[in-house]
């Protein structure tokens, strides 16, 4: 073998080794969301966004509550975490510099590390116990906690990616301070934090350990705040390990309706970074 | 070119933390000229532009002492507030930066927006007057909805200047503005400073030697924060009176 051979012969070996990878990561995915598919969509129907559950032994009915309900459970998470979330990382990306960014940002490093279960436990002594209850407080809350670490940290990487002299550029124009992190900064990478958001929000959607002491679940449709509330994640897990093969279906399709939207919320935000250049065009459009 | 001087530099010191960047400098900047500041590498010029406009407080740990004459009120005296300071000595950077996600119209009109203005007629007109300033209106009038960062380099520059033009500045400040842009760029660029400069006082700094002797009234010389020589630039250029402006001025030095 020539030199020329053995360098050609290294430079498909390690292309071979890259792809390898690369499938080997987007195996689980492909099969776990073709499997969720194949199980799921055979037990799907309209009943199952629009009913209610029925009893043991009656065919049918479906999750409407459990759907509603983690909805619900997000929308409270999202309308805790993402203001103080989104708040928080503009403070570490254009203030953070003393000695309490640093705490800060360490504490947040240590919260994104704590398993969720554990943040369950503690939504259900810090809610839970107070009220002598299971609520739907209580595990918005605990989801809340999840990704306010994780909104902060996005907000924070994206603003550090905008150069200094831009925002020098704001100052220059005699701008005040306020008004370059709002209208430069902010606005002008809204698009990205918006993603980070949603990446937040649809790493909630599925979590199922922190709702098991917190919003606990139930078989009907429920709005109250300081009520128990069935969510996805927590039908799913319920039914499952149910000995009904009614219900194990339906498992099923809830694990394809979730699934859904969580990958769904994905996808969102990622056309969402592209409608931010779109929007310009549109705009032209109509003037 | 008038002879009033619009800002005096009295014994103007800067420090980064221990570093002593600019050394008791005093210079005066006639109104409508254009003065550049030449110099080697790291030899303050650039620390000492930043300080007539007080952005130089950006950099932590930055600390500057002595006079900023502007109509009479040292700039960095601590009541002057920098943001009103800012809107009267205008600032272009190396590097063009228009905002990234904003059009080409609201780069030009969000300094004047953002103080209060709302009236579109009026914000279109200043847009219009400034981007023909700028020497740029012919290429962007059809596509002022467009966003700013779809320009190529010099006409990013070039939006970047009517920018600055748009909350009416007094003094213009350019640090190093073509150093990033091709020689026809900064050719467009120079031709449209000599003529902001009948309305504005521009200071400059450039690495360009053949710049500064092209288009500035008056010229600077510094080495490691001191300042060697300043004058006429028919004087610098033909016949300067320090040895070490002499050496830089012929490339022996720097």
């Amino acid at each position: 073998m020539t030199y020329l051979h053995w360098r050609k012969f290294k430079n498909i070996a390690f292309h071979a080794s890259l792809y390898l990878a690369a499938v080997i990561v987007l195996l689980p995915l492909f099969l776990i969301v073709s499997y969720v598919f194949k199980m799921g969509a055979s037990s799907l129907n309209l009943d199952f966004f629009l009913a209610f559950p029925k009893p043991v032994g009656e065919v049918g009915g479906g999750m409407r509550h459990a759907i509603t309900g983690t909805l619900y459970l997000v929308a409270i998470a999202s309308i805790i975490s993402i203001p103080t979330g989104l708040l928080c990382g503009i403070y570490l990306s254009e203030f953070g510099k003393g000695k309490v960014a640093t705490l800060l940002k360490f504490s947040i490093d240590m919260l994104t590390g704590v398993p969720s279960i554990i943040i369950g436990i503690f939504a259900y002594i810090l809610i839970v116990v107070p009220l002598k209850g299971f609520s739907a407080m209580a595990g918005g809350v605990a989801l809340s906690i999840i990704i306010l670490p994780i909104v902060c940290r996005s907000t924070e990487e994206i603003l550090k990616l905008i150069p200094q002299h831009i925002r020098e550029a704001g100052l220059a124009l005699g701008l005040p301070r306020w008004r370059v992190i709002l209208n430069i900064v902010v606005k002008g990478n809204l698009s990205s934090l918006i993603t980070g958001v949603m990446l937040a929000i649809s790493r909630a959607a599925g979590e199922t350990a922190p709702l098991l002491f917190t919003s606990f679940g139930n078989m009907y449709l429920s709005y109250r705040i300081d009520e128990p509330m069935a969510s996805l994640p927590v039908q799913i897990y319920n039914y499952a390990i149910s000995p009904f093969d009614d219900w194990r279906r339906q498992a099923w399709a809830g694990a394809f309706v979730l699934i859904t939207i969580v990958l769904g919320i994905n996808l969102l935000s990622r056309l969402l970074v592209k409608l931010g250049s779109l929007r310009h065009l549109i705009r032209r459009g109509i003037k | 070119m008038s002879s009033n001087i619009i800002l005096q530099v009295n014994n103007l010191n800067v420090w980064y933390e221990d570093f002593h960047a600019v050394k008791g400098i005093s210079v005066g900047y006639p109104e409508k000229s254009i003065s550049a500041i030449i110099g080697p590498s790291g030899c303050g010029k650039s620390t000492f532009l930043r300080c007539l406009n007080r952005i130089y407080e950006e950099v932590p740990g930055a600390k500057a002492t002595g006079e900023i004459i502007l109509e009479g009120k040292n700039v960095l005296d601590k009541s002057v507030d920098p943001v009103e300071l800012r809107k009267r000595i205008g600032m272009v950077f190396q590097k063009p930066n228009p905002f990234p996600a904003m059009s080409i119209l609201d780069n030009v009109t969000i300094g004047l927006r953002l103080q209060g203005i709302k009236d579109k007629s009026y914000l279109m007109n200043v847009a219009e007057q400034c981007l023909r300033k700028a020497a740029l209106w012919s290429e962007v009038k059809d596509k002022l909805h467009k966003l700013g960062t779809s320009l190529s380099g010099g006409q990013q520059q070039r939006l970047c200047i009517a920018r600055a033009l748009a909350v009416n500045p007094q003094v213009l400040l350019m640090d190093e503005p073509t150093s990033a842009l091709d020689p026809i760029a900064s050719a467009k660029i120079e031709d449209l400073m000599s003529e902001l400069k009948k309305e504005f006082t521009v200071i400059v700094v450039t690495h360009n030697m053949q710049q500064a002797a092209r288009i500035a009234d008056y010229t600077s010389f510094f080495v490691l924060g001191d300042l060697i020589e300043h004058g006429l630039s028919s004087d610098i250029f033909t016949n300067p009176k320090e040895q070490k402006t002499e050496d830089y001025i012929t490339g022996r030095f720097g």
